[in-house]
């Protein structure tokens, strides 16, 4: 029984020892991040072989990484919060974890929509979610923007995941910026007669079903396809190649998008090494590797596209301020509770 | 006798430690004491109804699940002599090692409209989709069909070992009464198994209610993706924690269930532990019987595991490199730590409890029990917010009085962790703990105590070499458990520290589900031979009892 009572004490010191052996060189940054470790950890690591500046890194979902730093507060240990949603980033400022970082830069390298006007926070990277047409099923001269998919002529013919998903919401959100809550209740509502499907699975099923003959028209974000053209899995790929990228509404106010982005926490301890990190993010070198490695656009102007980018060709993103679209999350969340998208 | 009248030492321990351990789903339920906000408005306006009914049909769904294959499974393998069954005894046991959210993966790559068994289908026969009928994966029947086939496991083990701790006389005096095998098994084996059977289906439904992974990716509007939704869909914490307190009623309900069951008599068996002599089923019968004990294990591990290891070997992940390893190494030592910490809380309060059982004591444990039923990302905040509480407050009496900073000393550390893991599994080493303890009779303790031994020598010297069996399943449970356990680990671990259940989440909600797979298919394996071991040293008590 005394072994019962040792083992687990003995087991937590060998990890606790684990966990602090590396102990903090010089200079540090402590990042908690929603982006997935994949996805930023390249970087990071690239910026402490240029600088030496070591990198603690946690990953998780942005709502509960902002509810860490709400509670840890001004001692949180935490320098610099990442999240691959502009919306949280919105909501980070407005629970009051963020500071403004004055920075001459990020000012220069990122568009005034792309960052909060008063520099809590700055856009890293872009994600585009347009629609994606079955390419011998569907002409894309039938289609002009987002209120198609409202349209009785595309009736049971569109897939789109669930209104769980930060994506749709964001994109709804938009939506209700541009055309009202009304306006925007009404498309929603045309939108989910025209399901093929109960709304499931991730951006990537939607893709797959489309290609299986199960929708015409499907909403995705770009990077999925991109990961699905060139990844692996050859299922996928054929899957993807069935199916053309169409740039909803060129004429008006362009297709949706959302941003990556980084900001300041208030705790921040390491701030000088913090911004040296946040400017490395949008650094040319850095931008290109979003492309690179996850088909997403630079926020930076000027920073070439890879292959597989520039082959669904340039577009007209929606000019609205990043921030509307954390502002509008409940309101979006309701509408389409009300119309009982799932 | 045992009256609680003056406070004892066990009394106020026990009930000092079930506080603790109840604050993070008292901090939950402190929620309630919040005005309900417009955002209940909504939800009553639009969604509630369908969280309640769909968490309904989904527990009545699993619960039918997981008593068929579970109860079938536990009496075939422990009365019948069939071939296999020496394998089966502990095979059965594997589908543990599956996370509910990946089994829901690998069924929905299979059988999804893209899925290789419908492009079969289609190229076969020269449909396109449409032209036939075929079964959506990703509906609520499909996530009770994924929750039964991991889930089962429970209802087995607890099944199986009361059906082998039973005593041969009871079965033998009915069937010298002329009741045949299916009456001997309605009439006796089955109503004195049915605590233990209520244990473990109560842990699998609690289960049930706290799943995310799987209601989400199916799309299933349960209170859990409600609790989700309302959080970060609306930013409105209070209503989430709201909705959360009110899944708890749920849960009372269950442990209700269960406690009544228990109390309805003591089940204590007398005599010598000897098996009762095995039903032979000889020629068809045989084969059907392993054909019954096969069903279960290849839904809930052989497919998905070969999909798994499909995926892996088609992406090329290599399994074993040192990134690898670290992760399995920090995974496998915190599922011992947490197995090990878990059951020592749990013994003491199942000791607790059956030295002094006031209605207090009653209260205390139970409340302390309900976190296994909690989604694992409300009782990470739970923890969060006490121990970020806790360290502020401390820092700044440390800054006021001594003019020095301690910092957070407990948020953010693995201790946090266990923590959390501690309030998250308590439930399943506690049921095991008191459902082995309860078939200890009474009478034991008061003719040790009268011989006098204190009571932690009754526990040492009489109940933990009665208990072993039961001992090693509570440990076995709570590390796998926590081996797939994903949101509170998420939340609450350490900078630089990951586990496999982190990876796989990070690969697969990025929907690489086929580069999941390699650290997927670890979970599995790691959790197979702790399963294996364990269940074979549980076998043994078994066998040692039928000597």
């Amino acid at each position: 029984m005394r072994g019962l009572f040792l083992l687990p004490l003995s087991l937590s010191l060998m990890l606790a020892t684990a966990v602090s052996a590396a102990a903090a060189p010089a200079g540090e940054v402590n990042v908690y991040s929603s982006r997935k470790e994949d996805l930023i950890r390249p970087l990071l690591e690239r910026f402490t072989a240029q600088t030496g500046v070591r990198v603690n890194l946690v990953t998780g979902k942005d709502d509960a990484l902002i509810q860490r730093l709400v509670s840890e507060g001004a001692n949180s240990p935490a320098d610099l919060l990442i999240t691959a949603d502009a919306g949280r980033l919105h909501r980070a400022k407005a629970a009051g974890v963020l500071q403004p970082v004055d920075s001459a830069t990020l000012d220069a390298a990122i568009p005034a929509s792309y960052r909060d006007p008063q520099n809590h926070w700055f856009g890293l990277s872009l994600r585009a979610r347009p629609i994606w047409y079955v390419k011998d099923r569907v002409d894309p001269k039938a289609l002009s923007g987002y209120a198609d998919l409202a349209d009785p002529r595309w009736k049971k013919r569109v897939c789109v995941r669930s209104s769980d998903n930060i994506y749709n919401q964001s994109m709804v959100a938009a939506l209700i910026a541009h055309e009202g809550e009304e306006g925007a209740a009404a498309w929603v509502d045309g939108l989910v007669k025209n399901f093929a499907r109960k709304p499931a699975g991730g951006d990537r099923d939607q893709i797959k079903a489309a290609a299986a003959g199960q929708c015409d028209l499907a909403i995705a974000n770009t990077y999925y396809v991109g990961a699905m053209l060139t990844g692996a899995d050859p299922v996928d790929r054929a899957a993807a190649e069935k199916l053309a990228v169409f740039w909803p509404d060129q004429q008006g106010r362009g297709v949706h998008v959302n941003v990556s982005g980084v900001g300041l926490t208030a705790a921040a301890k390491h701030k000088a090494e913090a911004v040296r990190l946040m400017e490395f993010l949008v650094s040319d070198e850095a931008q290109r590797w979003y492309a690179e490695g996850n088909f997403e656009y630079p926020v930076k102007p000027g920073v070439p596209w890879n292959a597989t980018l520039e082959s669904f060709g340039r577009f007209k993103a929606d000019g609205l301020p990043m921030g509307k679209l954390g502002e509008l999350n409940g309101a979006a969340v309701r509408l389409m509770d009300r119309a009982g998208w799932k | 006798m045992r009256l609680a009248a003056r406070p004892s030492p066990w009394g106020l321990g026990v009930g000092a430690l079930a506080l603790v351990l109840a604050l993070p789903v008292l901090v939950v339920v402190a929620n309630l004491a919040e005005p309900a906000g417009e955002v209940w408005t909504h939800l009553a306006e639009t969604v509630l109804a369908d969280y309640v009914i769909n968490s309904l049909l989904l527990m009545a769904g699993v619960a039918a699940g997981t008593l068929s294959m579970g109860v079938t499974t536990a009496w075939l393998v422990a009365m019948c002599e069939f071939p296999g069954r020496r394998v089966f005894q502990w095979a059965l046991l594997l589908p543990m090692a599956m996370p509910a959210y990946i089994i829901a993966y690998t069924y929905t790559g299979l059988l999804d409209v893209a899925g290789p068994v419908q492009v079969l289908l289609r190229e076969g026969f020269g449909w396109s989709w449409g032209d036939y009928w075929f079964p959506e994966v990703r509906s609520l029947p499909g996530a009770v069909a994924m929750l039964s086939f991991v889930l089962y496991p429970y209802v087995y083990l607890l099944a199986r070992a009361a059906f082998l701790e039973q005593s041969a006389g009871a079965l033998e005096a009915a069937r010298t009464l002329g009741a045949g095998a299916w009456r001997g098994f309605f009439t006796v084996a089955l109503p004195l198994a049915r605590p233990a059977v209520i244990t473990g289906l109560s842990l699998a439904l609690m289960e049930t209610l706290a799943d995310y992974g799987t209601v989400q990716y199916f799309g299933v509007d349960t209170f859990t993706t409600g609790i989700f939704r309302t959080w970060f869909g609306f930013g409105d914490a209070t209503a989430a924690a709201q909705l959360a307190a009110v899944l708890l009623g749920f849960v009372f309900l269950l442990i209700l269930l269960e406690r009544w069951s228990r109390r309805q008599a003591r089940y204590h068996q007398g005599g010598a532990r000897r098996r009762a002599a095995p039903f032979r089923l000889r020629g068809a019968r045989g084969w059907i019987a392993a054909g019954a004990c096969f069903a279960p294990l290849a839904l809930g591990f052989l497919i998905p595991a070969a999909q798994l290891a499909a995926w892996a070997w088609q992406t090329g992940t290599a399994l074993l490199d040192a990134r690898f390893l670290e992760l399995m190494r920090n995974s496998l030592l915190l599922a011992v730590a947490a197995a090990l910490m878990v059951l020592l809380l749990a013994l003491v309060m199942a000791y607790g409890r059956r030295l002094r059982p006031s209605p207090l004591m009653h209260a205390a444990v139970n409340v302390a029990g309900l976190g296994y039923a909690v989604p694992g990302t409300v009782i990470a905040i739970g923890v969060m917010l006490p121990f970020a509480w806790l360290d502020n407050t401390v820092d700044g009496w440390a800054r006021a009085q001594l003019g020095l900073s301690t910092g957070l000393l407990l948020s953010g550390t693995l201790f946090a962790l266990l923590f959390a893991y501690a309030v998250r599994f308590l439930a399943v080493s506690l049921q095991t703990v008191e459902a082995g303890l309860g078939r200890i009779r009474l009478s034991m303790d008061d003719a040790a105590r009268s011989l006098g031994r204190r009571p932690w020598q009754v526990l040492r010297e009489i109940h933990a070499p009665l208990m072993g069996g039961t001992l090693l399943t509570a440990v076995l449970l709570v590390f796998v458990d926590v081996l797939k356990e994903l949101p509170a680990t998420l939340i609450l671990r350490p900078f630089n520290f990951n586990t496999l259940a982190v990876r796989t989440y990070e690969l697969a909600s990025d929907e690489r589900l086929a580069d999941a797979s390699g650290a997927a298919l670890a979970i599995v394996l790691a959790g197979i031979v702790p399963v294996v071991l364990l269940s074979r040293a549980i076998a043994r008590t078994g066998e040692r009892h039928a000597t």
